[in-house]
């Protein structure tokens, strides 16, 4: 019994000593729970507010301002664009530039005097259930003296709701575009991550380095193989999404591979720096859940982006998840092509291009 | 690492002697350019390091001292990964494979995968590896520590077959009877070089003699004679002792003999011609 206590004694106090010569896995314990908590508390609010919303005025008169002045001072949306029709809202919508698309008619005030039916409409892209029940409270918006109105109830709500891409509110249409993109990420970084340290580990570094090959053939050559397989995973996903969860696939499969291609390359680059920052394969790995925790509850997978606060969506901004979440369904759910969602394109090329210089620099052919 | 010249001609090995911890793996690291030198810089092949290691390294072949080729690919795609990533064509790399399958006898085991290799077999790919691009200087750090010695002996004649060919080859080693084998050799101490030449020479320049004798009780034997003023050293090989004398001790059997008597111990010294083992102690302590 005295052994038994001695050498378990031995194993716990070397697993110490071994666990405080690792800075990192130390500075994880405090980090992640850390950095969970922190996210969850403050970042994480389902209680959305502030949407971006398009205004198409065709009346123009003192009522429909009011009403506009009325809609902002919900909080519910923010207005930051003008549109002529009820065509060009849509384009916003598809563009992913709003999330809903305010339509005063011309005979607004005639339709609003006779209070047979709605006098304006709401455009919402359903593709997030949340966006889409956040606006619809705005159909409980009255306008002017409530006295001169009839009592609550029987008239009808100024704003008729039209829910666009996914009027079953099926939150599965919602999740597997986004799913596609929250796989990519585990799976890609972790590929690369390892791929310089693996070799590092098993000794074939020293081998490699004293190759000729130089350091942006060696970083290129070790992604390409992963951008093919983040692709076949991309379909298998798709795949499945549409048989399964009877997914609609609206734009072109062209545009979400090309899409796609910049979002792996960019999450590829980014295992690869972490590779060439870690000791380790078990460092690689701890960098890589850092990594993910904020990508999927930041990304405007999980929760919707508009409920976050503001220093949690410019972070957010950051997280090459984000643009490819919106992107992607973009193109899945609203049918719009590359080009008019290129707005999120280029921060991704942005990303890939600055964290494989930083990787190609980080890495030296030397063992000092 | 400091002023640390070395001369590798054509078509010569040249061995690179040192006790652990020495600076023969590091020197031969700074000579491929993978470690910066702290201070000053370094010249291989004409070339100043570390700003032209790039272009060094097609010159240079280097064979680690572990294992460094990919265990989990065949010894065929091992070197086909060489060939490549040095430019080869397919038709200089099927010329140079049917060489070294035969040199390095690796025909049969052209789809194992590395990792399942024996040492020996390790070794001549590895080796295999290391010349396929045919270096000008090959740099092979303790090739042999991990193999028995035939392997080693077949070892040996390929790397004297390359050396006919017109490589320079630097071998790092702590084995007495690789250095033997050796043109010529730099015997290093503490990152310095400390003494070097044809193993002829360096035994010639000794600076001691050497005295041999058998005892009944050498341990005993061991501590006197290391108290005895004019002994430079003492190594015990199982009942035999191998005394190294100041020369200036004029009788060095004589001193031996005498010492030992006086500690009541009866032995039979002879003086003996310097070993490589007595050059590489007497210059290293």
């Amino acid at each position: 019994m005295r052994r038994f206590v001695t050498r378990v004694f031995a194993i716990a106090a070397k697993e110490v000593v071994q666990l405080r010569r690792d800075r990192l896995t130390l500075g994880m314990v405090v980090g992640i729970p850390a950095l969970q908590l922190i996210l969850f508390g403050y970042a994480i609010n389902t209680d959305i507010r502030h949407l971006k919303a398009a205004v198409a005025d065709q009346a123009a008169t003192a009522m429909s301002r009011e009403l506009i002045t009325a809609v902002e001072a919900s909080q519910v949306a923010d207005i930051v664009a003008g549109a002529n029709t009820a065509t060009e809202l849509e384009e916003l919508l598809r563009r992913g530039q709003v999330s809903m698309g305010i339509l005063i008619p011309h005979d607004f005030e005639r339709r609003l005097a006779s209070g047979d039916r709605p006098a304006a409409q709401l455009l919402v892209d359903a593709t997030d259930p949340t966006v889409l029940a956040t606006a619809t409270a705005l159909t409980e918006l009255t306008l002017g003296d409530p006295l001169r109105r009839p009592s609550p109830g029987t008239a009808p709500a100024i704003f008729e709701v039209r829910a666009y891409y996914n009027p079953e509110r099926r939150s599965e249409v919602q999740i597997v575009p986004g799913l596609i993109g929250v796989i990519l990420t585990l799976t890609m970084s972790l590929f690369t991550a390892v791929a310089i340290v693996r070799e590092r580990e098993s000794g074939t570094l020293e081998f490699l380095i004293n190759t000729p090959v130089r350091r942006s053939e060696l970083m290129i050559g070790k992604i390409i193989p992963y951008i093919v397989i983040g692709l076949v995973q991309v379909s298998i996903v798709l795949g499945l999404g549409v048989l399964l969860f009877r997914v609609p696939v609206r734009g072109g499969l062209f545009d979400l591979y090309l899409a796609a291609c910049v979002f792996i390359a960019a999450t590829l680059a980014l295992g690869l720096l972490i590779s060439t920052v870690a000791k380790s394969q078990f460092q690689s790995m701890q960098m890589i859940m850092f990594f993910f925790l904020p990508n999927i509850l930041l990304s405007g997978f999980m929760f919707p982006f508009e409920g976050m606060p503001r220093a949690a969506q410019i972070f957010a901004e950051l997280l090459p998840l984000t643009h490819f979440v919106r992107m992607v369904r973009g193109i899945i759910l609203r049918g719009a092509t590359l080009g008019e969602v290129s707005h999120e394109i280029w921060p991704l090329l942005a990303f890939f291009g600055i964290v494989m210089t930083a990787a190609v620099l980080r890495f030296q052919k030397r063992l000092d | 690492m400091n002023h640390l010249a070395l001369e590798v001609p054509k078509g010569r090995i040249y061995g690179f002697l040192g006790p652990n911890g020495s600076g023969k793996t590091t020197a031969i690291r700074m000579l491929c350019g993978l470690l910066e030198p702290s201070q000053g810089h370094a010249t291989v092949l004409d070339r100043r390091l570390p700003d032209e290691a790039e272009d060094l390294r097609h010159h240079i072949g280097y064979m680690t001292q572990k294992f460094s080729l990919y265990q989990d690919l065949t010894v065929d795609e091992n070197l086909r990964f060489v060939g490549r990533i040095y430019s080869l064509s397919d038709e200089q790399w099927r010329r140079r494979m049917t060489v070294a399958r035969d040199r390095y006898d690796l025909g049969a085991i052209g789809s194992q995968l590395a990792g399942t290799l024996s040492g020996g077999q390790r070794q001549r790919l590895a080796l295999a590896s290391a010349t396929l691009h045919k270096p000008e200087l090959l740099l092979l750090d303790e090739p042999t520590s991990a193999v028995d010695p035939e392997t080693r002996r077949s070892f040996w004649d390929a790397l004297y077959d390359l050396a006919d060919e017109g490589a320079a080859i630097l071998v790092s080693t702590h084995f007495m009877d690789e250095a033997e084998r050796c043109h010529y050799l730099a015997v290093l101490d503490d990152g310095r070089k400390v003494a070097d030449g044809t193993p002829n020479q360096l035994k010639a320049a000794i600076g001691v003699a050497i005295v041999d004798l058998e005892l009944a009780d050498p341990v005993q034997g061991r501590n006197v004679l290391t108290e005895t003023a004019g002994v430079v050293s003492v190594a015990q090989l199982g009942a035999r002792l191998r005394v190294h004398v100041e020369p200036s001790a004029g009788d060095p059997t004589g001193l031996v003999r005498s010492t030992l008597e006086a500690a009541g111990l009866e032995a039979r010294p002879v003086a003996v011609k310097p070993s490589l083992e007595d050059v590489f102690m007497a210059v290293t302590r």
